[in-house]
């Protein structure tokens, strides 16, 4: 091997090495990075109930009710499987509606999860409002589609809008 | 395999000439594209069913971040090279992308957060994806700092160039956190192999940023390494008879 072929297997080696251990690193680290757990994860006692987590799912359709005379609001999260009914006290980010993705970090108090903080997970479609009107059937009978095989107790009627 | 076209192009003067020729191309172009998609983000494209007008900064931040990864792998590959065939204008292309890549980092994090504010309702959260792009950063001062640590040139350049090549990792980090991990950061609209998740009225603008960020760091780059020659080949002969 000339030195310019072995400069070269160790430039290779470097950038192998590093990606091997990475890997290895982010499987070991892999729950750490989950940034939050689904509504079917908490049911299913994966989420810590002593500490603090995060919850994430969609705002069921019809369940946002705002208490009158203060900021609390209570709504339901939905991941299509499970629910998970949160409350919570504050100003909520201006993506937060119905139907909509978010993310509320808190504890669980019973069967309650009581939020100190809701944010709003925006998806990946961008488009305009006539565009968005046009796409609503097509939409709900998608989400209605994805909800069907879950159990018929848990899963919130997603095209009753 | 015979490498002498390799080294011609990689001779300073050279390259200097090159550079000068090409740099007011790239810039002209890229100032034409950037006003243009300005106009047409700004002004001509429909406001989002979501978001509103708020969605704008897209125009800004998505093609920063773009541009703030490309950056990065154009670094770690001229440090590369430069390592393997002993290249110094290589090591200098490398040290000439770092200071706009690290801009450009900088500009797709504050936009983000910006942005961030009022629809998520935070300025930052720890997920995979910021994270790694705040990495980056680091990765981009990291690089920096290395190498105005050194007072010998050569030493400088083959320590930086092992430090780019070991973070060039995080790149697909970066790029495939939003897929591999439950992040806050949606998944990408642009960049995946179906049809794009962003209206084609939102996407035009959006591909003409991109191409106009693209030409002005082929223009800073261009501008920027012509300076490193200049300071690397401060006493060699070439210069003294151009001068």
């Amino acid at each position: 091997m000339t030195p310019r072929q072995k400069r070269m297997v160790t430039v290779v080696a470097i950038v192998a090495g590093v990606g091997i251990a990475t890997a290895f690193a982010l499987k070991a680290f892999n729950q750490n990075l989950l940034y939050y757990y689904s509504p079917t994860q908490v049911h299913a006692g994966e989420a810590p109930a002593s500490r603090a987590i995060r919850v994430g799912g969609l705002v069921e359709n019809g369940s946002l009710k705002r208490q009158p005379g203060s900021m609390e609001v209570t709504f339901i999260l939905t991941d299509y499987r499970q629910t998970v009914p949160v409350s919570y006290t504050g100003v909520l980010p201006d993506l937060f509606r119905e139907g909509q993705g978010v993310i509320a970090r808190g504890k669980m108090d019973g069967n309650r999860f009581v939020a100190e903080e809701v944010l709003a997970k925006h998806d990946e479609n961008y488009m305009p409002p006539e565009v968005a009107d046009s796409l609503k059937p097509h939409m709900d009978a998608a989400n209605s589609a994805t909800g069907a095989p879950a159990t018929a107790a848990a899963t919130p009627a997603p095209g009753s809008t | 395999m015979s490498w002498t076209w390799f080294h011609k192009l990689a001779s300073p003067p050279h390259a200097y000439r090159i550079l000068g020729t090409i740099a007011p191309w790239f810039g002209w172009a890229s100032l034409a594209l950037i006003l243009l998609a300005t106009w047409w983000g700004l002004v001509k494209a429909p406001a989002d069913y979501q978001q509103g007008d708020g969605f704008r900064i897209l125009y800004v931040h998505a093609p920063s971040a773009w541009m703030s990864m490309f950056a990065y792998v154009v670094m770690a590959v001229a440090a590369g090279v430069g390592l393997v065939w002993r290249i110094k204008l290589a090591h200098a292309a490398a040290a000439a992308c770092a200071p706009i890549g690290a801009s450009f980092t900088f500009l797709a994090l504050a936009t983000g957060s910006i942005w961030g504010k009022p629809m998520w309702g935070t300025w930052w959260v720890w997920d995979a994806r910021l994270t790694s792009e705040l990495l980056l950063l680091f990765l981009y001062l990291g690089y920096m700092a290395l190498r105005a640590s050194f007072d010998d040139p050569q030493r400088a350049d083959r320590a930086s160039a092992v430090l780019a090549l070991v973070g060039v990792i995080n790149v697909p980090i970066i790029h495939y956190s939003v897929n591999w991990w439950s992040t806050l950061h949606q998944p990408a609209s642009v960049t995946k192999f179906d049809k794009p998740s962003i209206d084609l009225a939102m996407l035009i603008p959006l591909f003409i940023m991109i191409a106009g960020f693209q030409l002005y760091f082929g223009w800073a780059v261009s501008r920027r390494l012509r300076g490193e020659i200049l300071r690397r080949e401060r006493n060699a002969n070439w210069l003294k008879e151009a001068a």
